[in-house]
């Protein structure tokens, strides 16, 4: 019923226009343009749900697809769709954006409305990215996704916010530049800007290596896989709770997402000879930076440092899908890969989400994000420090919590692949336990920790509604991960029986 | 069945769900009636299964309940096999589960004394220790009910979640809170090496499922893998090692044994409940559940054999010198727990759950009855600050005399029959490992009795306590306390003598635990007997009963006539108490080599890696050197119009020899 409303473009232009709107109303009446964008992001988020209800699991061709000319001259469109990969995607990104709009309600009390705006803005551009089918609308939408941010950390951000705001800025820009150029490159070798047309161009080997790496460049900072991450744990801890919120939750899916739209069938033949890079590059980002988590002093440094590990995971699941295939006595085990790093982008955008929102909370109370600065919360936050355990359980993979559910599947995946890429990356769950266990035990165990911490008032109604939809979220996905795992079927099996073949 | 099977898990998660969320409003009474309730619904429902089985009424039953997700073909379920191994096990958990939920009534009354008086989780501690009991005993359900490999993971991983919330209970004190991390994070090790058996056999089995799974792996017997180089390891030995992995993590096995005895941090109802009678038993139902796979692999079997003698033997000696009540109760558990899986290693697969079984009895009561002791003495938990507490504590003192005797296999008792089956069964055995396996668990014998009675006795028996002012308020615990014990103690004494004949050699574990023929230790023992009596008059012929009564009386002549000689001993053999005292320096080493290690890798890579390399060196260093390269390219923006007019004629000269040579 909903499939001829233009419903990604209400996704996308709502919350942009609506920013807008807000922008223009000025920081004077701060309530009401709280209230009015809080309206916004929700009816966003109503509007994209059709996206789930109303899609079709059993094809893997495009879905809600609009297509209008819009640059003539260079046969760029604006061409809209979505399938099993991007749907789930956009649907996070408009639940956490309710979440984001909420927990700045009466926290960000300077320039409220420029706050807001920036965050519907980026909203809307982040689902532009998602469903961008044409290489031109996905480019202008990826680095438009810049500003917001860019501004989000500098203005709001803690004292050293202009140093992580330019590391930031510089590194995914640096990153971004080749993916454009090669995209221009296949423009003038397709003569489109169609990202599914790019699918089927033929291309040599080492065309597709260096269109692999241009890729890799711009994707892998987004990830951020090793050794590109250090800008985030940077802009981590200078960004607002919202910023840190918004990066962590949804900006790191659009690194793991380019993954899967160009890198691995547009150049099939390079991730293959390349994959055991990538596959390196995962496990050291869930070694290494497992043992680099455990010793931070920062818990916003420590999650932002758990969120590369677990992103390790995503990459490792999409690109052991060659190897797994090669090998005889796996007959089947990519698909497992492929759809467990996508349940573990997910569900890190469910579980980090929180766990920044977590410390936003005691941020908020203590103005300090040190462990050292804590101690013994529960005997004054009881409530919220339940929340805590609960997401820090979830981060380290309990099964029940969705943490799990990506991790399980790429472990079995691995496996298929080799003994010792499971292996490794089993380590996490030691490693994942002992980092954010031993944070909660430092900041929510033991005696009162010091004067601040005994005037501790528990989280109120705002942020209960904040963490127990997030819980629930958690624990829906873990319980029954069946029916995401459904909607993304045929588009991954499509991608898999796609990638199967050599362009060569 | 389906409907009666979802009641039984449900009932606890229902409780657990009540009393944790609407704790402040219905209050404590209301707490533990709820909670209570859904593990009592629990506890008749698993005999009525129970008797089911036993009356050939009630068929196995095998169902999934939902489709937990399918990916790429592989099927993953929640569902339920219920057999007459899961059927003993649902049992016995809910009903020590229920005898420690009314316990809890009693020794719990007074919670808020822990708490500082500010401390907001401290407010409703009581209906808050209400909701994990029953939250575990879901958990434990949902473990033992299980038909595949994911729910076994789950529940596997829920009972640690649940231990670690309780063993850190009381999460003011540091030594609770370190307890709870030590106990997540080692029992993590084990699972860690769970979770990659599981994903062989998902690979080689392409299924979760038991059924699925036991159908294949005799078809896997011959198959190699290739883990490290060209040579080939058993397929099947190195699934079976890789759980037993996750078994050694959970049971408490040496070396992964060092978080239980700091598990005593928890409330005491929880020690019994949890670190003795069942979710530290997991690890022995699990291996006994994939008896289809171990008997395929003499390889992992005798390495089970060899890590749970090892066990057996050497944590049992460390009981000897513990002096907190709690300890020596701890670790008779892990020196029990190897006994076990002794049994499971020599595939006397029957006579581990029947150990297990009578444990869970007789040493949840010896833990309760420990745990009423340290409310008569108001939480003074030294042995040697006790005495004399017999004439207080009648109910008390009499259930623990039952409790030791079954534990140290006094003739008739529960813990005689399993115990003795075990030893017969691994001097039947001839599996490698068998002859060092025997040694170890005969000498354990003496060792268990002298531990249990030294305890009794110092606490029991001689002059009543040192300290006037405890003298003074020592007395019976109140009925909700006694009436737990009771209650265990029953089957305590006469669970063996009723179930030893059926359980070890007749036909109830026949179609459940699979024995090769060449493996079938406990059918060559049940040769030579016929029913309990038979067995006891065979225990006379053996070692074992003569070193359990030796045990006993040594302790007596030492414990109550000649006190002197235990310090005497203390100091003629230094070395060997210090390294006992010490626990075999097991947690310094782990503490310095683990815990410091990683901490320091971990500083070395963010410091040297992350911060220096990449940060330093590359990231701002090729900022540095565009402004570098920017500084320098401004110098040669001079200004003057005559040095661009040399660099053009400059050029062009170059650019015009180059065409002419080229």
């Amino acid at each position: 019923m909903f499939a001829d409303w233009p419903i990604l473009s209400l996704t996308i232009w709502l919350p942009i226009i609506g920013g807008l709107l807000v922008l223009a109303s000025g920081n004077k009446a701060a309530n009401a343009t709280r209230w009015t964008a809080l309206i916004i992001s929700v009816l966003t988020f109503i509007v994209s749900l059709p996206l789930y209800s109303s899609f079709d699991t059993s094809t893997s061709n495009m879905q809600f697809v609009e297509r209008a000319p819009w640059i003539t001259l260079f046969n760029i469109e604006y061409y809209l769709g979505v399938d099993g990969i991007s749907m789930p995607l956009i649907i996070l990104t408009t639940f956490i954006t309710v979440f984001v709009i909420i927990a700045a309600w009466e926290v960000i009390q300077y320039k409220p409305a420029s706050y807001l705006a920036a965050f519907l803005i980026m909203e809307g551009v982040m689902v532009g990215v998602f469903s961008a089918l044409d290489a031109m609308l996905f480019y202008v939408f990826w680095e438009a996704m810049l500003i917001p941010m860019f501004l989000i950390i500098g203005v709001w951000g803690g004292p050293n916010r202009v140093y992580a705001t330019i590391k930031f800025f510089l590194y995914t820009f640096f990153g971004s530049v080749f993916m454009l150029v090669a995209l221009i490159y296949m423009y003038f070798q397709s003569g489109s800007f169609d990202i599914l047309g790019y699918h089927d161009l033929k291309l040599g080997l080492s065309e597709q290596i260096l269109i692999f790496i241009a890729f890799l460049l711009a994707f892998a900072v987004k990830v951020p896989m090793w050794p590109v991450h250090t800008w985030l744990p940077d802009a981590h801890v200078e960004a607002p709770t919202g910023g840190s919120v918004i990066l962590a939750a949804i900006m790191l899916k659009i690194g793991g997402y380019g993954f899967l739209r160009f890198s691995l069938p547009i150049s099939p033949d390079a991730s293959h000879q390349l994959d055991w890079l990538i596959i390196s590059l995962s496990l050291i980002a869930v070694v290494y930076i497992g043992f680099v988590a455990l010793v931070q002093q920062d818990m916003k440094k420590l999650i932002a440092y758990s969120s590369i590990a677990h992103m390790g995971f995503v990459t490792l699941g999409f690109f052991i899908v060659f190897t797994i295939s090669a090998n005889p006595t796996a007959e089947t085990g990519a698909m497992l890969g492929v759809e467990g790093g996508m349940v573990q982008m997910v569900s890190h955008g469910f579980i980090s989400a929180a766990l920044f929102l977590c410390v936003g909370v005691l941020y908020d109370r203590v103005h300090s994000r040190e462990i050292s600065s804590y101690g013994g919360v529960v005997h004054t936050m009881p409530i919220f420090a339940g929340f805590m355990v609960f997401f820090a359980m979830a981060n380290a993979g309990l099964p029940g919590t969705s943490g799990f559910v990506g991790e399980f599947m790429v472990i079995l995946a691995s496996l298929r692949a080799d003994f010792w890429y499971a292996f490794l990356a089993a380590t996490t769950l030691i490693l994942g336990a002992a980092y954010t266990l031993w944070m909660v035990k430092r900041v929510v165990f033991g005696e009162v920790g010091n004067n601040n911490v005994a005037a501790l008032q528990d989280i109120n109604h705002r942020e209960l509604l904040i963490l127990g939809s997030l819980a629930l979220a958690v624990l829906l996905l873990g319980l029954w991960p069946g029916p995401l795992v459904e909607v993304m079927d045929a588009s991954i099996a499509n991608l898999l029986k796609h990638i199967a073949v050599s362009k060569l | 069945m389906e409907t009666l099977y979802l009641i039984i898990v449900l009932a606890p998660l229902l409780g657990a769900i009540v009393a944790g969320f609407w704790g402040a409003k219905i209050g404590r009474t209301g707490a533990h009636w709820v909670a209570s309730g859904g593990v009592a619904i629990s506890t008749l429902l698993s005999l009525y299964v129970l008797r089911g089985f036993i009356s050939g009424s009630t068929e196995v039953f095998n169902g999934s309940i939902y489709t937990w997700m399918v990916s790429d073909g592989l099927k993953m379920e929640i569902g339920f096999l219920i057999d007459q191994l899961t059927a003993v096990m649902m049992s016995v958990v809910s009903f020590v589960s229920l005898c420690v939920h009314v316990y809890t009534i009693g020794y719990m009354a007074h919670d808020e004394e822990n708490w500082p008086n500010d401390s907001l989780a401290g407010r409703n501690s009581y209906q808050r220790f209400f909701s994990y009991i029953s939250l575990f005993t879901f958990s434990m359900l949902m473990l033992v009910m299980s038909n595949n490999f994911l729910q076994l993971f789950f529940g596997w991983e829920a009972v640690g979640l649940v231990s670690y919330l309780l063993i850190g209970f009381w999460s003011v004190r540091p030594s609770a809170v370190f307890a709870n991390l030590k106990a997540f994070l080692v029992n993590r090790v084990g699972d860690f090496g769970f979770l990659l058996g599981i994903a062989l056999i998902a690979l080689y089995c392409n299924s979760l499922d038991y059924v699925e799974v036991f159908t294949k792996i005799p078809d896997l017997a011959e198959t190699q893998v290739h883990l490290l180089g060209d040579t080939g390891w058993s397929l099947v030995s190195v699934i079976g090692i890789l759980l037993f992995i996750g078994a050694m993590g959970k049971s408490a096995q040496v070396p992964l044994h060092v978080w239980l005895p700091d598990s005593m941090e928890g409330p005491t109802p929880i020690s019994a409940l949890i670190h003795a009678a069942t979710m530290v038993t997991a690890g022995v139902f699990m291996v006994a559940r994939m008896s289809p796979i171990y008997e395929f692999s003499e390889t992992a079997l005798s390495v089970v054999l060899v890590i749970g003698a090892t066990t057996a033997f050497f944590t049992g000696l460390i009981g000897v010198v513990q002096n907190d009540i709690k300890r020596v109760v701890a670790y008779s558990t892990l020196s029990q727990l190897g006994y076990m899986m002794v049994a499971l290693g020599v595939s006397a697969y029957a006579a581990g759950i029947f150990h297990l079984m009578t444990h869970a009895f007789f040493k949840a009561l010896l833990f309760l009855a420990a745990g009423s002791v340290i409310i008569g003495m108001h939480h003074d938990q030294d042995i040697r600050n006790m005495g004399g507490v017999r004439k207080y504590m009648p109910w008390t003192y009499w259930t623990s005399l039952i409790g030791s005797l079954a534990l140290i296999g006094f003739p008739g008792f529960s813990g005689f029959f399993s115990k003795d089956a075990i030893i017969e069964a691994v001097h039947h055995s001839s599996i490698a490992g068998s002859g060092y396996a025997y040694v170890l668990v005969l000498i354990g014998v003496f060792i268990t009795a002298l531990y249990s009675f030294r305890m009794f006795f110092l606490v029991f028996h001689g002059e009543g306590p040192r300290d006037h002012h405890a003298k003074s308020h020592l007395k019976e615990s109140p009925k909700v306390v006694t009436v737990p014990l009771v209650l265990l103690a029953i089957p305590s004494v006469g669970i063996g003598y009723l179930t030893m004949d059926s359980m070890l050699f007749g036909e109830w574990f026949k179609n459940v635990l699979f024995v090769l023929p060449q493996h079938d230790t406990l059918a060559e023992l049940g040769k030579g007997l016929h029913g309990p009596n038979s067995m006891i008059a065979h225990g006379f012929m053996g070692p074992a009963l003569y070193l359990a009564l030796a045990g006993l009386v040594i302790a007596w002549i030492i414990y109550t006539k000649m006190p002197g000689v235990a310090e005497s001993i203390k100091t003629r053999f230094e070395p060997l108490y210090r390294t006992l005292d010490k626990k075999y320096w097991f947690d310094e080493i782990y503490q310095f080599l683990f815990a410091g290690g990683s901490r320091g890798l971990g500083n070395t890579l963010w410091s040297k890696g992350d911060r220096f390399i990449i940060d330093s060196v590359i990231i701002n260093g090729s900022a540095r050197t565009v402004v570098r390269i920017a500084d320098w390219a401004r110098t040669i923006q001079t200004g003057y119009l005559f040095h661009y007019a040399i660099a053009m004629i400059l050029g062009l000269l170059l650019l015009l020899t180059w065409f002419v040579i080229a």
